[in-house]
């Protein structure tokens, strides 16, 4: 029995690969509108994926094999985090 | 001997038609402009996978092409020694196919870069360096926005002496001003260990090949084509 579910993924620069998407943001925006209290921002990208799945974590499982074969993120570089599953 | 070079044309690139431009008539070889799906290697000496964009560079630059069929064939090349030759977006595409290690960020300056730029050789030895000398310093021009060379493994890369360019000055000194992307150690091209078959790099000789495109009147992206035509007869031979 096969269901819709929504995958939301993020994926974001290494700690030790710098970002500078991040670092401006704080930089020129963040810390000239005096928001002296953030310390770090970091930048990712958001896919949003609407699959059909047995379950919650068969719909995970099929996500995390895809990124990691299609290399949708690049290890190299970057993190991948599923942020959440839910049904659609 | 009858050298033919395959000049891959992926959707969205645009410096397909210079490389063609610069083997057929400044190096005098054969060399076909070739649909990424409809490329054979075995028709082919060496093939290059030129700059520009491909599929929007969405996701990442070079990702979706990555997984063209084209580089599946090229991928045999890869293995048998021809050589695999990627600049700008066909080096982002090198990156990501695993060719070649690391990968190409975003511009520190987060700003396209377009300009000319200094680069220092720092291995000749490869199938797109040997007409040159180590420390020779070239004058090609850059073009991209994902240019920033990153990989986890610089000690590997050093001892493995895959390090092919490195941005530099005039004089061949390796400064942060030289480095107009933020390049890890200045980088500007690398190639693999096993042939030194694989090149990738940022700057585009295709478009540094003729003295009439150069501000200094330079053409020293000829030597990068015509090493690749030696390094092809070298291997036949």
């Amino acid at each position: 029995m096969q269901a819709n579910f929504i995958v939301e993924i993020i994926m974001t620069n290494k700690e030790m690969a710098r970002d500078p998407v991040g670092a401006t943001i704080k930089r020129d925006l963040l810390a000239k509108k005096g928001y002296d209290m953030i310390s770090n921002v970091r930048s990712g990208q958001y896919l949003r994926i609407h699959i059909s799945a047995e379950n919650e974590e068969n719909a995970k499982e099929i996500i995390e094999d895809m990124c990691n074969k299609l290399r949708i993120f690049n290890p190299v570089t970057q993190n991948l985090t599923i942020l959440r599953v839910s049904k659609s | 001997m009858n050298i033919k070079i395959a000049v891959i044309q992926f959707p969205a690139a645009n410096c397909d038609l210079d490389a063609i431009h610069v083997l057929n008539n400044v190096i005098n070889v054969q060399a076909d402009l070739v649909w990424h799906n409809h490329f054979k290697e075995s028709n082919y000496d060496a093939v290059v996978l030129p700059g520009g964009f491909s599929f929007g560079d969405y996701l990442r630059a070079g990702i979706i092409a990555a997984h063209s069929p084209a580089i599946d064939e090229a991928k045999i090349m890869l293995k048998d020694g021809r050589p695999v030759i990627g600049i700008c977006n066909g080096f982002q595409i090198l990156t990501e196919a695993q060719f070649l290690p690391g990968a190409l960020l975003r511009n520190e300056s987060l700003k396209f870069s377009c300009k000319w730029v200094n680069l220092k050789v720092e291995n000749n030895k490869t199938a797109c360096t040997n007409k040159m000398n180590v420390g020779d310093v070239l004058a090609f021009p850059i073009a991209h926005g994902e240019g920033r060379y990153y990989t986890d493994n610089l000690k590997e890369l050093e001892d493995n002496n895959q390090i092919v360019f490195r941005y530099s000055t005039e004089n061949g000194q390796l400064t942060q001003e030289s480095n107009p992307n933020g390049s890890l150690d200045n980088i500007a091209g690398i190639c693999n260990s096993e042939f030194v078959n694989c090149i990738g790099l940022m700057p585009h000789p295709e478009r540094a090949s003729e003295a009439i495109l150069s501000p200094k009147g330079t053409d020293h992206g000829k030597l990068f084509f015509e090493s690749i035509v030696e390094f092809i007869k070298r291997r036949v031979s």
